[in-house]
């Protein structure tokens, strides 16, 4: 009988029930969003590198960890000393340069890469044909409504695109590494060094050969690799995602706060009728906390919806900078962020209405 | 007399309206038996709705005692007082007081769940709904009902819990004299049908005479009782 009392207390004023669980779901967006971001960002990390096929990487020695390609160059001799070890099958160098993040061009010698691991799979086009040719995967051709045999301007340079190439496979902009080495005046340096080896019972066993013979390097074993893209890894992600969700908190605590106060006002003389049934503190305070969860619920509703609202915009204008996901497991997290805010802020109004005098709310015009 | 089912003595009550202190009820002294029909009139400001309020048990008396189906109401806790509106006492009001966004079946069963009450009323009940003449309007909300409908839903609502009293606070100050006839002769088949003891403010002589007796306050103070 309460939920039919409250039921109809919603349905009675549409629009202040259609605005609270509006306002309810932007939090529950912003945390989605905020989330599928990262986790889309990090997975797409994680499926590239793992695409590139290589088992062992090899990086500068100032490289301050897996998201960041950042640190000295290194000699691309390294490449030839790297081959010959026992257990290498290839390795491969790669240049890399930053255009916005975390879009990066990629610098890629075709030969070795394609020992390493098989070469690009081919939408249209094909491999380089000259030093200004470029690749692009499907999602950034997508969002920048590229074709092969179209031209791109990027890092002040003027280039021809000579295919598009399935996502996935560790670049998103392949150039030739020669062209990015002379456009970066970095001749014979490259920022990375992937390395295939003949199993992987030997990955381990290759990558502390490789740390010990070339001390001034970061070796990682792919496992290394993708373990260390998570959250936790980015600096600021956690801290930004904390704060998200206690304006989750905030916004729904406000939200609830003002809509259960102006709706306790409204209803003084109901609130008066039910007492003047009988009923107590309890059922006066639990209607209006049940009101506060109905809201709750729609608001994380909405919001998960607006949360692929917000996914299928991304997905259709920005699919290579931003590739976002939807992640369900945080569905019950946001709506019990959201459902926390709504019952603190629905405590004072509730407990206002249940502190009514009867006689005094009968009497309310 | 039988043992009454109403007692007040030297019944007071004052409100604190700023810094003055204005006397409603000046020293009542009333019994009421069980099963009997009693109409209060008075002038406004003659402190006929505190009674009721008091004996209705949504506020304490300043002093004095009033006794109430045997309970000392000034001794009782704010939850005691909710506990005697629950079952002991109902109220029907000359605004009616439906909650608005339910039908009338649903603040019916609103006041049947407060009071306790499971599932659907008895067949008893369903006699009264045809007394009153409302079966057929329950899935209708307020607004949509003219405000004899309304008032006897009220009748309905008040009687759910079967109270040992009913108090009805001017029942017909909102409705034409076909409606108000309508509705005080329910409260008097209900009283004789029922046995449950019936207080009735009235300004209205006429309506006033449905009552056993009728009681004349003024001032704060019973003035007249005439049988």
């Amino acid at each position: 009988m309460t939920g039919t009392l409250v039921l109809a207390n919603l349905k009675h004023r549409p629009m202040r029930s259609f605005l609270s669980v509006l306002l309810i779901g932007v939090p529950v967006t912003l945390i989605l969003a905020l989330v599928g971001l990262t986790q889309g960002m990090l997975q797409d990390a994680r499926e590239r590198q793992r695409g590139a096929g290589a088992d062992v990487d090899v990086r500068g020695s100032a490289a301050a960890g897996a998201v960041s390609f950042s640190g000295e160059s290194l000699p691309q001799g390294y490449v030839d000393v790297i081959e010959k070890q026992p257990h290498v099958k290839a390795a491969s160098g790669v240049g890399i340069h930053n255009i916005e993040l975390p879009l990066v061009i990629t610098g890629i010698d075709m030969p070795s890469w394609i020992r390493l691991n098989g070469g690009f799979q081919y939408i249209s086009g094909g491999p380089f044909q000259g030093p200004d040719d470029m690749l692009v995967d499907e999602l950034y051709a997508a969002q920048k409504k590229l074709h092969t045999g179209d031209y791109i301007d990027l890092m002040g340079h003027h280039w021809h695109i000579c295919g598009i190439i399935k996502r996935g496979k560790f670049a998103r902009i392949a150039v030739p590494l020669a062209t990015l080495q002379d456009l970066e005046s970095a001749a014979h340096h490259v920022n990375q060094i992937l390395v295939r080896t003949d199993s992987p019972s030997n990955d381990r066993l290759v990558a502390d050969e490789l740390q010990r013979l070339m001390p001034d390097t970061k070796v990682f074993t792919m496992a290394e690799i993708t373990a260390l893209f998570s959250v936790s890894n980015i600096s600021g992600v956690r801290e930004f995602t904390v704060v998200i969700m206690v304006l989750g908190v905030v916004i729904g605590f406000l939200v609830v706060y003002l809509s259960m106060y102006m709706s306790v006002l409204q209803r003084t003389r109901e609130i008066g009728i039910l007492k003047s049934l009988g009923a107590g503190r309890g059922f006066i305070l639990g209607i209006v906390e049940l009101e506060a969860v109905l809201l709750a619920i729609g608001g994380t509703a909405i919001g998960v919806l607006m949360s692929f609202g917000v996914w299928w915009l991304i997905r259709t204008f920005v699919p290579a900078s931003i590739p976002m996901i939807i992640v369900p497991g945080w569905w019950p997290i946001a709506g019990g962020i959201t459902l926390f805010g709504a019952l603190v802020g629905a405590l004072y109004p509730g407990l206002s209405a249940a502190s009514h005098d009867p006689i005094e709310a009968l009497a309310y015009e | 007399m039988n043992d009454p089912i109403i007692r007040t003595c030297d019944l007071r009550k004052v409100y604190r309206v700023g810094e003055v202190d204005v006397p409603a009820l000046r020293g009542v002294n009333i019994e009421v038996a069980p099963a009997e029909f009693v109409s209060i009139v008075g002038p406004s400001g003659s402190g006929k709705s505190t009674l009721f309020h008091i004996i209705g048990a949504l506020t304490p008396p300043t002093s004095g005692e009033v006794s109430v189906a045997g309970q000392d109401l000034s001794k009782l806790s704010d939850a005691e007082r909710t506990r005697m509106r629950k079952r002991t006492v109902s109220f029907v009001f000359q605004k009616f007081n439906l909650l608005p966004n339910l039908t009338a079946r649903e603040n019916i069963a609103v006041a049947r769940y407060i009071g306790g009450g499971e599932g659907q009323p008895g067949p008893e009940f369903e006699q009264v709904l045809r007394l009153l003449g409302i079966a057929g309007r329950l899935d209708h909300k307020p607004s949509a009902l003219s405000g004899g409908e309304q008032q006897r839903i009220a009748i309905a609502r008040a009687i759910v819990n079967k109270p040992a009293i009913l108090l009805a606070d001017e029942p017909t100050g909102n409705l034409d004299s076909e409606n108000s006839q309508a509705v005080l002769s329910v409260l008097r088949d209900l009283n004789n049908r029922l046995g449950q003891t019936v207080l009735m403010i009235t300004h209205n002589p006429e309506a006033a005479a449905y009552g056993h007796r009728t009681v004349h306050m003024r001032d704060g103070r019973l003035v007249e009782v005439t049988a």
